[in-house]
């Protein structure tokens, strides 16, 4: 075991696993178990879109494309981001597709920091922030959002944890795990403080396509923040994508150029037959898209109603599929209560304390399922609550 | 559309009460536009979709889909001629449409003689019927937007980030 141990690099192995293997494992082996634990939509890739991936692969185009990705995807992408918000990136060289979202931030990460700098992330935050972090050398200060304050993130929460080696700051809205998003004016405090702190943002907006009760406002957008967001997005969450490993970086032309070269080296390209897919999905994907929309959001209510009228307190998620409760009047552990839940009413959810170090009264709960298991699920929970009343 | 109509649509057998919660109404509203929709014919009504190939006894049921050339008549149109024989109920369905016939019809009877029997002696012989061309159904896979194909659903991971 000593000379295994050995033969792992000590960043490696200093890489702490993730705190809850053990119950993941134990839903793994179970059958029959409604999943409300699942961080990828129910729906399956709309066909379109499934067919110019095959049509690619039929029409032989199997090779590597350019590192940078392929000019027509850029250049769906510029135009799908100008069209938003009216920014404007350089197809050549602001914009650059990658293997997911999660290459997209690992790259970031590698791109900016040095050892002894240090990254401000918001928690509850998804959990691949603070390891990218930790390999690059630097050090994750973590903000904990308050759940009266609806885990949003504060612009005096900024200014107190940000100090003379803070680089970047990671934000992620909607957020996983907790639905929350912000306003324009929210952000736009929010930049105030950034600007001032002259730090790099980090924008994971992953799930913007799934906004549910005001447009998504992407941070390059906001004022003096072109020229220092990394703005990454992708296809997985949107257009129900996970599978196909394709998303993409915008930012400017220094950062997205040291990125392409880490990206040249360890990954190459994207798959070629993703891309192409995406380029589908631009183009050609609205209405599936606003249809899935809509049934996220119908789902949204369902869910949030039924868990308060548990009496499980939770905030109104503005995007995402996932809800964050508070599961602290049953006096279980997060942990506690998810394992019993499982066993007892073969439901599975995700313990707060997954995404956070003090989220230990906090499930995460998500919608992406259908509705039928959405209202089973829900009348098992209060089955399970009953019980565990006290 | 509505919301409360797409939502009807996917499954007709979500409760109003469901429904309210869903879309941030009131139960009683819901119930209101459902009725409302009943009556101005929109919600013609609710059924279960089946897979009869799949049933025993039914296996043995043919469908035909068949296209009638018709004679328009003076102040009637095709409207009358089309009624005459939608009322059927062989008919299941029918249709009015462009191209190199005028109706097109689905036909579904016991056995393939029923449903020939019903070409050669009601339709063929109307009045203003010009020709008929019958295609007899071999297979089924999709309908009103379902695919009836049994799949296997949910390969996703059980738990996931």
């Amino acid at each position: 075991m000593k000379s295994r141990d050995l033969r792992i690099s000590k960043i490696a192995n200093d890489l702490p696993p993730s705190g809850i293997r053990e119950f993941f494992d134990l839903v793994l082996g179970m059958k029959d178990v409604i999943s409300l634990g699942v961080g990828e939509p129910d729906f399956v890739t709309p066909w379109n879109i499934r067919e110019a991936g095959i049509f690619s692969i039929e029409g032989g185009q199997t090779s590597y494309t350019s590192n940078k990705g392929m000019m027509k995807l850029r250049l769906c992408i510029k135009r799908h981001v100008k069209n938003l918000c009216d920014i404007r990136y350089d197809a050549n060289n602001q914009i650059l597709i990658t293997t997911g979202v999660s290459e997209g931030l690992d790259l970031a990460f590698r791109a900016i920091l040095n050892r002894g700098d240090n990254v401000l992330i918001p928690t509850p935050s998804y959990v691949a922030y603070a390891p990218l972090v930790y390999l690059c050398g630097a050090k994750a200060k973590i903000i904990r959002t308050d759940f009266h304050d609806g885990f949003k993130l504060k612009p005096e929460m900024i200014e107190n944890f940000a100090d003379s080696k803070t680089k970047a700051i990671v934000l992620n809205y909607p957020n996983n795990p907790t639905g929350t998003s912000y306003t324009k004016n929210e952000l736009q405090a929010l930049a105030r403080v950034i600007k001032k702190r002259a730090m790099i943002v980090i924008s994971d907006e992953v799930y913007s396509q799934l906004s549910f009760d005001f447009k998504h406002t992407p941070f390059a957008s906001l004022p003096a923040m072109k020229e220092r967001t990394i703005y990454l997005n992708g296809f997985s969450k949107g257009y129900a994508m996970t599978g196909w490993r394709v998303g993409y970086a915008c930012g400017p032309v220094d950062i997205i150029g040291a990125m392409t070269k880490i990206h040249q080296y360890s990954m190459l390209c994207a798959p070629i037959m993703s891309q192409l897919a995406a380029v589908e999905a631009l183009e050609n994907s609205k209405n599936s898209l606003d249809e899935m929309c809509r049934e996220y959001r119908r789902r949204r209510e369902f869910v949030f109603k039924g868990l308060n009228e548990l009496g499980l307190s939770c905030h109104r998620p503005q995007g995402a599929f996932y809800i964050f409760a508070s599961v602290k009047k049953t006096h279980l552990s997060c942990t506690e209560f998810a394992k019993r839940l499982l066993k007892e009413e073969k439901v599975a959810v995700v313990p707060g304390i997954a995404f956070g170090n003090g989220l230990d009264s906090f499930i995460r709960i998500a919608y992406a399922a259908k509705f039928s298991d959405l209202k089973e699920a829900l009348s098992r929970i209060a089955h399970f609550l009953k019980k565990h009343r006290r | 559309m509505d919301e409360i109509l797409e939502v009807l649509e996917k499954d007709a057998r979500i409760r109003p009460e469901e429904i309210a919660k869903m879309l941030g109404k009131s139960t009683k509203f819901v119930k209101s536009a459902i009725k409302k929709y009943e009556k101005q014919g929109i919600i013609v009504k609710y059924k279960t979709l089946i897979n009869k190939e799949l049933l025993k006894e039914d296996r043995r049921r043919v469908r035909a889909l068949i296209e009638v050339s018709v004679i328009p008549q003076k102040n009637l149109g095709f409207d009358y001629l089309a009624e005459r024989i939608y009322k059927f109920p062989e008919v299941q369905s029918s249709y009015l449409v462009s191209g190199t016939y005028d109706l097109l019809l689905v036909v579904e009877g016991d056995d393939i003689h029923t449903v020939a029997n019903f070409v050669a002696e009601k339709l063929a012989p109307m009045e203003n019927v010009r020709a008929t061309v019958t295609h007899f159904l071999l297979k089924k896979y999709k309908e009103d937007g379902d695919i009836l194909k049994f799949r296997k659903e949910n390969r996703r991971i059980a738990i996931s980030y």
